[in-house]
């Protein structure tokens, strides 16, 4: 993991910041909603390759992405063409960098070999669509809560996972 | 007062399409989301809704009329139509939805035919009830 020597501040609501992706336009208005009445930043994508991006996760190797953003949560949709979330799961969790961001994973189904599938690979939580306020308020916990104060470092800050140095991000094939 | 028999006429429209199996829970939570910041949050989805899904009809219909029949691009879309319809809590939609899905999965083409003439017509229906509503609310305000 990137260590780096930054003094980071502490952790408010208001600058978390959440990744959410999902193919269907209405759901993407939606949760970007839910997540701003809890008062979270969002940016909304449509595509896992387009998540990646955002992330800073090339599969350029030794590439960091101008567009690369501090992400504190990724909430993704399971079924999407090209990249599932399941997979976009697996990249995440599989890259030395960002696999400490919590991944919640979204499905209309709710289907339990999915679900385990999912929490197996690294998944903070899986919801069943539709999305409501409730399920979104549960994030809460995953963002400031204990996972969160497990990161702070002996000054009581949270370490951000950052990208100075180049990526030498090994991807699983 | 005009005012308050608007806003009766409106929760009127209201219940009716809770009542009638039109709209579910989720249309509820939708409007839980609504506020002074966005306080036509429930319209815009719908409308957002409206010209994704018309997208999505014209989709099925043109796999519809394509050979060899290609059951799983249909069940594909339809799942994408379906998962909007759920998001707004468009019930009954999302039910006919279910079926076309159904017929889908055991190659049934008859069926899927019949059922989307279904799905369409319930989508036709609940966006003349929701515009009905939605004009009606605004003009109550």
């Amino acid at each position: 993991m990137a260590k780096n020597g930054d003094f980071s501040p502490p952790l408010d609501p208001h600058e978390v910041h959440v990744l959410a992706v999902d193919d269907s336009l209405v759901d993407r208005k939606v949760i970007e909603k839910l997540l701003r009445i809890i008062s979270c930043k969002v940016t909304a994508v449509d595509s896992g390759i387009r998540a990646l991006q955002i992330l800073g996760l090339n599969e350029e190797e030794g590439s960091v992405g101008y567009d690369e953003i501090k992400v504190d949560l990724v909430i993704t949709d399971y079924c999407m063409p090209g990249m599932t979330g399941y997979e976009l799961l697996k990249k995440i969790k599989g890259s030395s960098t960002f696999r400490e961001i919590p991944v919640v994973i979204m499905s209309s189904e709710n289907v339990l070999a999915r679900i385990d599938r999912c929490l197996e690979e690294g998944a903070e939580d899986f919801i069943v669509k539709p999305v409501k306020l409730c399920d979104v308020e549960r994030l809460k916990s995953y963002m400031f809560g204990e996972g969160r104060i497990q990161r702070q470092n002996a000054n009581g800050e949270f370490n951000k996972t950052k990208l100075h140095e180049t990526c030498n991000v090994s991807l699983p094939s | 007062m005009e005012g308050n028999k608007l806003h009766d006429q409106a929760s009127y429209l209201r219940n009716a399409l809770f009542n009638q199996g039109y709209l579910d829970e989720q249309f509820l939570q939708l409007e839980d989301l609504q506020d002074e910041a966005n306080p036509n949050f429930v319209e815009e989805v719908v409308n957002l809704f409206y010209t994704d899904s018309t997208r999505l009809i014209r989709n099925i219909e043109l796999t519809l009329d394509s050979v060899p029949w290609d059951f799983e691009k249909l069940d594909n879309i339809m799942h994408q139509f379906k998962g909007s319809s759920s998001s707004i809590g468009a019930k009954k939609v999302k039910k006919e939805c279910t079926k076309f899905q159904e017929y889908c999965k055991v190659g049934n083409l008859e069926g899927c035919m019949r059922t989307f003439q279904e799905v369409k017509q319930e989508h036709a229906t609940l966006k003349r009830k929701l515009e009905n509503y939605f004009q009606l609310a605004r003009e109550a305000r």
